[in-house]
């Protein structure tokens, strides 16, 4: 495994111009992220974060509508944001690989478990059925899918919800990808579902050196299967770094609020921290820090400039005036 | 109160609270075209007497099957020409405007307020009451409308009012239909569950609860119907059983001015079909366009 | 202190519809003889997975469903046993707040008729009485006194949830019934309403049965937990004992599969195997034998009752 960043992104930005061009909705801002072969990196943040629209944003699968900016975009090297769309059609599903929060509708109700699990394999090794097929058998199995030949037969609605997200899973591994991008893909599951779930990429991630990013509202999935985190709030990446320094000193106040504001399993205070007031309307960010209105050490300064990202440690940034040196 | 100290104030809204429907007519895609047919055919309608040139129902014998103004052997006298017994075709178009809006208006209403309290006691309800309506609903859909109207027709007699009833007897179960099913995924919802526990009765919950968030749809479908009535109103007329002679009526229009057709006399039967046309195709765009509007929004909501 | 509502063996069963060549149609057995008791000013939660009818057990004690047998008692009275007015006094006494804050209102009122149909319904009050009172409730839980004159799309989610609150405030009601109340908000925002929650409890004395899937939460909240499995109860003791050293295998397996709240929080895993099986044909015995990482030979055969062992009660052949 080689020190260079499998993925490098640099001041990525994601605009959305909107009402004839009088609004400009910043989905995501200026975000830069490097991760390695085999790591695992949490993106976290809660509904307007921008998260779903930054990983969206890398497979280069936002409608047109959304300008990409970014001063660079690579994958293994390669420029991502340079790629024809016959290129980037070659990377989707075979170099990168995503999964989705909803199982069910990331499967087709029409096509039988096999056809979908070999789809990928047709279309990027020109596979022939037959061999999609018992490939497909296979990668049942390496998903812990019991009686996998059987299945292949089925129909994702004869399954439960944990299965298909293991044939979603199965999916997006068939061809070997180098990154897999998993958005909340246990949001929906039971709770003993999910830790099979979790165990079960984890065996995947060690078993094929994939770099997995994890997009999340869940900081306790960070803390069980990242070994980096990202917390995004409105479009920006406002803190980012190892999981256990993010844990173990926070600095960005919203870091330090969310990972305050979970209960507790065990002892725990009576009263949770809570956070005041609402996630902003992208429409209409305020001049500034965009945590503003919400932070409980806001001082006047925070109101008129919004904080570069500081370095704080190796690895470690927050983007906060509390930061600066 | 030791809750968060500043207590969150809701989120942005637009300078005043607009009322959704009217800040619907406000963005873009409003149709004007629709709305300026239907508003132009309102005033014709309402100002028939003023502006229609001649009366409607008397013509002289001697000015019969006068052409156009602009065709050689018309007057401006007769703008769009006369029929045959000499009866101005602007005047009686006209005028037959305000029957074929008050009929396909009315004829809606009916429709509508008679579907939609059967739609809503029937998917609400449940059990008997539900099976007895949507038999009832089955069976008055496998009935060709147009048959049993002109069957209902031939009983009690052509009458202005009385289409008015038959069509809104007919069409009744289009509401009713839809209207059941809206009710059924509505009666699941949260804010429906809430009012029983809050000891709502069953008739209070359909009035406020789901009477209200039905309203939408029966306003689209009305729209929708209105173009499937006006054309009902105009067969009926035209094959004789609907607004009785020598009130103007376009489907009466029509079903007199095909006899001239193979004489050449186009003008009594393409003026009446082209209003009648317009007419639908505005109400049917209206509808499509309402469909549209407020539909997303209940869904944002 | 004083029992407010307890149920009894309760059963709820859900017949599956004949199909035509179907002999026996079957039965979803959602709730199993599900006995509990819930204690004025107190929690009581409710955790466990798909499949387990805590959710109907929530709908049997709000009168949305009949029970198909055993009973529930309110201050003593058994339900079936009420009458129109013995309804209506049940109906202010017991309220609720579900889950997704933008189906539990009506989206065509506002929020002033909102709060006060209840009233409306209830309780021979003019107008100014309900504005009045209105006017409190929104106060109590926090949201501004203008809030009365708005629609509840322009509110957000935990806004709305707030507005649900007060709603179900408005009788002064002894329990409240909450079905996942924050399951669909932001994280941020669910401590919030957590809070919220707790201090009004501490205010009006009021009861919860808290309805959850997340464990922390639920532990954090409940003076009393439950854990159902498969419409039964496996586990059911004090919070504090149940969250620090279940017994149950499953109970145990559940807390395991939590998650931490610190990368350096370990915690034994306990991967269960297989999936949560329907509850149309459980497994026979122990429901909970085919994924039992100490199942033992009478499992299969044997239905183990609910005992008490270790300061809680549990249903295991381990303990008996």
């Amino acid at each position: 495994m080689s020190d260079e960043p499998l993925l490098e992104l640099d001041r990525l930005s994601a605009h959305y111009v909107t009402g004839r061009g009088t609004r400009v909705v910043k989905a995501v801002d200026e975000v830069s992220l490097s991760l390695r072969a085999g790591e695992t990196l949490g993106v976290v943040g809660e509904s307007g974060s921008g998260k779903t629209t930054l990983a969206l944003a890398i497979l280069r699968l936002l409608p047109t509508a959304a300008q990409i900016v970014s001063a660079a975009m690579r994958f293994d090297g390669e420029d991502l944001l340079a790629m024809s769309p016959v290129e980037m059609r070659r990377i989707r599903g075979k170099r990168i690989a995503m999964i989705l929060q909803d199982p069910m509708a990331s499967l087709n109700p029409l096509f039988s478990v096999g056809d979908q699990v070999g789809e990928p394999l047709r279309v990027h090794e020109n596979a022939s059925r037959r061999s999609a097929w018992e490939r497909a058998g296979a990668l049942l199995r390496s998903v812990k899918i019991p009686a996998a030949g059987q299945r292949l037969r089925e129909y994702p609605h004869q399954m439960s919800g944990g299965m298909r997200q293991r044939i979603v899973g199965a999916i997006a591994i068939s061809c070997e990808p180098r990154l897999l991008i998993a958005d909340e893909p246990t949001t929906s599951l039971d709770v003993t579902i999910q830790a099979q779930y979790l165990k079960l990429l984890r065996d995947i991630q060690r078993e094929h050196g994939l770099a997995l990013i994890f997009i999340t509202h869940n900081l306790g999935i960070v803390a069980r299967m990242c070994d980096s985190v990202a917390v995004m709030y409105a479009g920006r990446v406002i803190e980012s770094g190892p999981v256990r320094r993010i844990f173990n000193s926070p600095i960005h106040p919203y870091t330090r609020a969310l990972i305050e504001s979970i209960p507790r399993l065990g002892e725990g205070p009576e009263r949770l921290t809570a956070i005041d007031g609402q996630p902003p309307d992208l429409a209409s960010l305020p001049v500034g820090c965009s945590f503003q209105a919400r932070c409980p050490r806001v001082m006047d300064h925070c109101r008129e400039e919004a904080p570069p990202a500081f370095d704080i440690a190796t690895d470690h940034n927050a983007r906060c005036w509390l930061a600066r040196p | 109160m030791s809750v968060s100290p500043a207590p969150a104030s809701p989120s942005p809204v637009a300078a005043l609270p607009v009322p959704r429907r009217v800040a619907a007519f406000r963005t873009e895609g409003f149709p004007m075209l629709p709305i300026a047919i239907l508003v132009t055919l309102a005033l014709l309608a309402i100002f028939a007497e003023l502006i229609a040139p001649h009366n409607p129902e008397i013509g002289s014998l001697g000015q019969r099957f006068k052409p156009p103004a602009w065709i050689a052997g018309g007057s401006t006298q007769h703008l769009l020409g006369t029929d045959h017994i000499g009866r101005d075709v602007m005047s009686r178009l006209i005028f037959g405007a305000r029957v074929s809006m008050m009929v396909g208006f009315m004829a809606v209403i009916i429709a509508g307020v008679l579907g939609s309290a059967l739609g809503i006691l029937s998917g609400y309800l449940g059990g008997w009451v539900d099976q007895v309506i949507m038999r009832l609903t089955d069976t008055w859909l496998a009935l060709p409308a147009l048959t049993f109207a002109i069957f209902l027709a031939a009983i009690v007699g052509p009458s202005e009012w009385n289409i008015v009833i038959i069509l809104g007897a007919v069409y009744w179960t289009r509401y009713a239909r839809v209207i059941r099913g809206e009710v059924l995924s509505l009666k699941e919802r949260d804010f429906v569950r809430l009012a029983i526990v809050a000891g709502c009765s069953k008739w209070t919950i359909m009035r406020r609860h789901l009477l209200p968030n039905v309203a939408n749809t029966a306003i689209v479908l009305a729209t929708l119907m209105l173009g499937v009535v006006i054309v009902s109103e105009a067969a009926l007329s035209f094959l004789g059983v609907g607004v009785p002679p020598p009130k103007p009526a376009w489907g009466l229009m029509l079903a007199d001015g095909k006899k001239g057709l193979m004489a050449g006399y186009w003008w009594l039967t393409v003026f009446p079909g082209v209003c009648i046309v317009l007419m639908v195709l505005a109400a049917n765009l209206l509808g499509d366009w309402l469909r549209v509007k407020l539909d997303p929004q209940l869904r944002q909501l | 202190m004083t029992i407010l509502l307890e149920a009894d063996k309760l059963t709820k069963h859900f017949a599956l519809r004949r199909g035509l060549f179907r002999s026996d149609p079957g039965a979803v057995r959602a709730v199993d003889g599900v006995s509990f008791s819930i204690e004025a000013g107190r929690t009581l939660g409710v955790v466990g997975e798909s499949g387990c009818g805590k959710s109907t057990t929530a709908k049997l004690v709000l009168k949305l469903e009949e029970p198909t047998a055993g009973e529930i008692r309110f201050e003593g009275r058994a339900l079936h046993t009420l009458n129109a007015d013995g309804l209506r006094q049940y109906r202010r006494s017991v309220q609720a707040v579900f889950q997704d804050p933008f189906a539990s209102l009506n989206p065509r009122m506002r929020v002033d008729s909102i709060i006060a149909e209840p009233l409306i319904t209830n309780e021979k009050i003019d107008k100014r009485q309900a504005r009045d009172r209105v006017g409190k409730l929104l106060d109590m839980v926090g949201l501004p006194a203008r809030s009365a004159d708005l629609f509840p799309h322009e509110f957000s989610g935990g806004q709305r949830q707030r507005i649900a609150i007060a709603r179900a405030l408005a009788l002064s009601p002894k329990l409240v019934v909450l079905d996942e109340p924050v399951s669909a908000l932001d994280v941020s925002i669910r401590a919030q309403i957590l809070n919220l929650l707790v201090d009004l409890q501490r205010d009006l004395g009021l009861a919860y049965l808290f309805i959850a899937h997340d464990l922390a939460a639920v532990a954090h909240m409940s003076h009393t937990i439950a854990v159902m499995y498969l419409g039964q109860l496996v586990e059911y003791g004090p919070a504090k004992t149940v969250a620090s050293d279940p017994k149950h295998p499953y109970t145990q397996a559940l807390f395991s599969a939590a998650l931490p709240s610190h990368p350096d929080e370990s915690r034994d895993e306990i991967i269960l195997t297989g999936e949560v099986p329907s509850p149309v044909n459980p497994p026979s015995g122990c429901r909970f034998h085919p994924r039992c990482p100490h199942v033992m030979p009478r499992c299969a055969p044997e239905v183990p009752k609910l005992r008490t062992a270790f300061g809680r009660e549990t249903a295991c052949h381990l303990y008996e």
